[in-house]
Formats: structure tokens, C-alpha cells, sequence
């Protein structure tokens, strides 16, 4: 297919479906299940941007480079999330500490010390 | 490929690292921080959903209008790109008028962590959509009188990507709580 006559699929059936999606993640937030409030959101959001990409952004049709620069920026922001999430979600590391989330977790000790006795 | 088109899908690129960085930074915090979900649940599901729809619907109505300038029609592709720019409008209305109910009742940027993320990630995408809007009617008012007809496409490719980031931002800042 060239990249200048783009092939037109049926964006009302596309919108329909984005839109039954959309139905979907907000039935799965009412039913109150952690788990699967997550996973319908999360999981209906990525098929919606595959959607939108696919059929509407024609990532397929354009040159490959260019679905290789949006997968490098993707891959950047995963580097990112691995190389910060440790030190934003531990409360200590080899060579340092959070004093706070220490300071926080005695506290929780001992509220649950004293909640028992 | 055209220039235009290359240059669109670089500032498409260059924004997926913005919004990657702040939707990354948001998701570590937040799994860090169970006391999130208390601020979380003060946000509306259903505005998010709202708006949701509204950006679908304004999408449609970008993918019809590209259609319409590969066609050569400029007056049927800059009507529907006046249709695209009601969407887009209507959504910072909303997202206006759901901000002064949270900042009324005492959620401010600086209210807690969590509203630092609202604020800052939804108010880039919302500053996002309104420049979109402004391009869109430059764009729609050169399409009527069948100028620059390429452009049409290329302002498409925005605005889906605008959509987009918005489906990751709607989980998070509305459902996950």
C-alpha cells in the first residue's frame, strides 16, 4: 500500500468499537473488584491506542522508521520507570534511607503493638 | 515521506517521552503510596468518561475530514474539522468546570502529592488539546477555500495522539482507586 493513498477503513465501526471499550472500563471500574478494575482499564486502554494507531494514525502504512522511533520512545520510558521505580518505591536502599518511611513504619509498629496489648 | 508528515510524527515521538516520563513517574508513586487512593477517590469517573466519549467523538469527526481532503473536498473537510474543534472545546469546557468544583472544595496543586500529578498531567494535556484546537481552525479555515489541503491529515495525527495519552490518563486519574 503507498504511503500517499492511504486505505480509509469504517471509522464509524472504529468509533463504535472505542467507544464499546470505553463502556467496558468504566463497567469493570462499578464492579468493585480491584483486580479486575485494573485489568479492564489498563487492558481496554492499550487496545484502544492499537486501535487508534492502527486504523487512524496509519503507524502501519508510514515509512518503518517511523513505528521504530515511536518503539524506541516507548522502550526510553520503561528505561526510565526501571532505573527510577527502585528509589521511588523502597524505602531503603545499599547506601541510603527514607528517615520519613522509617519514621512512618515505627510509627505503624507501634500502633500495632499497642492495638494488641 | 512529505515533510510535514515527518515533522508531526517527530513532535508525536518527542511527546510520547513528556507524557511517558509523567505517566511513569504518576504509576511509581502511586503503587508506592496506598494513601493515593483516598485523594483518588475525590475525582469523578463519570466527567472522565464524559470527556472520554467527547474526544472519540471529535476523533471521527478528524478521520472523516481526512478522508474528505484526500477526496479534494475542502468545504466537507473544513466542516468536519469545525466539528473536531467543538469536541476539542467542549472538553476543556468540562475539564474547566470539574477543575473549579475540585479547587472549591480545597483540592489544590498543592494539596498532596496526588493532586500535584492531577494537575500536571491532566493541565499538559488539556494546554495539548487546546493548542490543537487553534490549529485545527487555522487549518479548517485554509481547507474551506481548498488551500494546504495536506495539512488536514497531518493535524489528524496530533489529535489522535492526544486521544491516546488521554485513554492512559483516564484509568489513571479516574478509575484506579
Amino acid at each position: 500500500m503507498s504511503e500517499e493513498h492511504m486505505h480509509h477503513p469504517n471509522y464509524l465501526k472504529i468509533w463504535a468499537m472505542l467507544v464499546g471499550l470505553l463502556v467496558v472500563s468504566v463497567a469493570g471500574a462499578m464492579v468493585g473488584i480491584r483486580v479486575v478494575t485494573l485489568i479492564t482499564a489498563f487492558g481496554v486502554a492499550c487496545v484502544q491506542a492499537y486501535l487508534v494507531a492502527k486504523n487512524c494514525m496509519h503507524i502501519g502504512a508510514a515509512r518503518r522508521f517511523v513505528p521504530y522511533l515511536v518503539a524506541t520512545a516507548l522502550v526510553l520510558m520503561l528505561l526510565f520507570f526501571s532505573g527510577a521505580a527502585p528509589d521511588v518505591m523502597k524505602p531503603a536502599g545499599v547506601n541510603w534511607v527514607k528517615p520519613a518511611w522509617q519514621e512512618a513504619a515505627v510509627e505503624h509498629d507501634v500502633s500495632l503493638h499497642e492495638a494488641r496489648h | 515521506m512529505p515533510t510535514g508528515r515527518l515533522a508531526v510524527w517527530m513532535v508525536v515521538v518527542s511527546e510520547i517521552v513528556v507524557f511517558g516520563g509523567v505517566l511513569a513517574s504518576y504509576i511509581m508513586h502511586r503503587l508506592a503510596h496506598d494513601a493515593w487512593s483516598v485523594q483518588a477517590a475525590h475525582t469523578n469517573m463519570w466527567i472522565g468518561a464524559f470527556n472520554t466519549f467527547v474526544l472519540l467523538t471529535s476523533s471521527l469527526f478528524v478521520a472523516f475530514a481526512h478522508k474528505a481532503a484526500e477526496e479534494g473536498d475542502g468545504v466537507k473537510a473544513s466542516n468536519f474539522l469545525w466539528m473536531t474543534v467543538a469536541g476539542g472545546t467542549t472538553f476543556v469546557i468540562v475539564k474547566a468546570l470539574e477543575w473549579t468544583s475540585e479547587i472549591t472544595a480545597g483540592y489544590t496543586i498543592t494539596s498532596s502529592t496526588f493532586w500535584s500529578f492531577y494537575y500536571t498531567a491532566a493541565g499538559l494535556h488539556a494546554l495539548h488539546v487546546i493548542a490543537g484546537v487553534v490549529i485545527l481552525m487555522i487549518i479548517a479555515m485554509q481547507a474551506r477555500k481548498q488551500m494546504e489541503l495536506h495539512r488536514v491529515e497531518l493535524i489528524g495525527i496530533y489529535w489522535y495522539f492526544v486521544e491516546i495519552v488521554w485513554f492512559f490518563l483516564f484509568p489513571l486519574l479516574y478509575i484506579a482507586k
